[in-house]
């Protein structure tokens, strides 16, 4: 049996990565120390942290600034990330052009004051960790898919990861695109719909490294990709789709009145399902695991350590499917409300 | 006596399982049935149980 190495090897890792862990510590400040590093990791920052370690007793960062771009009345502020922290890693206020920025505690957000401490309106175009990570995965898919568009023009069968990758833009095209758009008008389609599947897989699985990476649960990523999906709707639906918002064709005459409006809100509810849903899905899927490693600090001892081991590689497996799966209900949902804006009908 | 909030988004949640698990449920059946239609069960399957979970989510962001 192939199973018997793995189930020892997992015991024998929780066991010692547990033993790890068990120190003799107050639980209840346990509970609310990993409360706090828990709603902390779900948060976006202004750097980046890789890792830390302790060395004789205090917590050392690997970590790099970024830089803060921040719009104050007119003028644009610049500087790193670095300024807010002191040399003993402690949060300080920095004062820049006559203004005090300071990153909250809670929120993690820069909030700003006058000198004299009255609050300023600021707009935030940071470059943060979501927004370095976004930047990667761009960057990742330009190169990956550069090179096996490149590779096409030698020989028509792909090489290196192409192999891997076209399978998917194949299925993409002949399984939800073909279908769902129709075959006269899917090639329109099909640009938006390969960049949304791999850029939401892609940054679904930067999630799961240790790099402490979470794009798609901040709310602003995944409003960005619904708009996207409601203007291309909005603006390349043909008459039929108006037609049956506004008049619904076959159906009396105070009824359409009625549908109207709700049609209408339909066209709206759409993209925010789209948007909550990819949300909610890996919110609760960091959450989960998260609080499934707390198992380990809560409990401090084996039990717990080899419970909560087994559960979070279980849940790992699990949210690799769960990644790709939320890509693709995205592309399909995506899909289907293109189509319905392009469907002709003949009465 | 006033109802707390997290009690009707339980509920939610409760009818949003029962959904799902009788659209899986339902799939897989057809799939026994029809082996050859697989996909597109698989396709039908997955939207319906998308559109379950939007609302499941939605109550529990309306707490």
């Amino acid at each position: 049996m192939r199973i018997k190495p793995l189930l020892i090897t997992i015991i024998f890792l929780a066991v010692s990565v547990c033993s790890l862990y068990s120190k003799e510590t107050n639980k209840k400040d346990v509970r609310v120390e990993y409360k706090a590093f828990k709603d902390h990791h779900l948060k976006d920052l202004h750097s980046f942290k890789i890792f830390y370690f302790k060395k004789e007793g205090k917590k050392k960062y690997v970590s790099f600034p970024l830089p803060v771009i921040i719009y104050n009345s007119g003028v644009i502020d610049v500087f790193l990330s670095s300024r807010f922290y002191n040399d003993k890693n402690k949060k300080v206020s920095y004062t820049f052009n006559n203004t005090v920025y300071k990153i909250d505690e809670k929120s993690e957000k820069i909030k700003a004051t006058s000198l004299t401490g009255k609050p300023i309106k600021i707009i935030d175009f940071s470059i943060t960790k979501n927004v370095v990570l976004i930047l990667f995965g761009i960057l990742l898919m330009t190169i990956i898919f550069v090179n096996m568009a490149k590779s096409y023009k030698r020989q028509s069968i792909p090489s290196g990861i192409g192999r891997l990758l076209e399978p998917i833009v194949i299925y993409i095209r002949d399984e939800i695109a073909r279908p769902n758009i129709g075959e006269r008008h899917y090639k329109r389609y099909m640009s938006f719909l390969l960049t949304v599947f791999f850029f939401v897989w892609f940054v679904n699985l930067f999630g799961l490294t240790p790099i402490g990476s979470n794009v798609t649960n901040n709310i602003a990523v995944t409003a960005s990709l619904a708009i996207l999906t409601y203007i291309i709707t909005t603006f390349t639906a043909n008459k039929h789709y108006w037609k049956h918002i506004f008049w619904m064709p076959g159906v009396p005459a105070p009824m359409k009145i009625i549908l109207a409006p709700i049609e209408l809100l339909g066209t709206f509810i759409k993209p925010f399902s789209l948007m909550i849903r990819l949300y909610a899905n890996m919110t609760a899927g960091h959450v989960v695991l998260m609080s499934i490693l707390g198992l380990i600090f809560i409990f401090q001892n084996w039990i717990g350590g080899t419970l909560s081991f087994a559960l979070a590689f279980a849940l790992c497996l699990l949210e690799l499917l769960v990644c790709v799966l939320q890509a693709y209900i995205f592309t399909m949902l995506s899909a289907l409300y293109f189509g319905a804006a392009v469907e002709e009908h003949d009465h | 006596m006033e109802i707390p909030a997290i009690v009707g988004g339980g509920l939610v949640v409760i009818g949003a399982g029962i959904g799902i698990g009788r659209i899986g449920g339902s799939a897989l059946e057809a799939m026994a049935r029809q082996p050859e239609l697989t996909g597109k069960i698989q396709t039908v399957m997955l939207i319906a149980a998308a559109l379950i979970e939007g609302i499941g989510f939605a109550a529990l962001f309306a707490l």
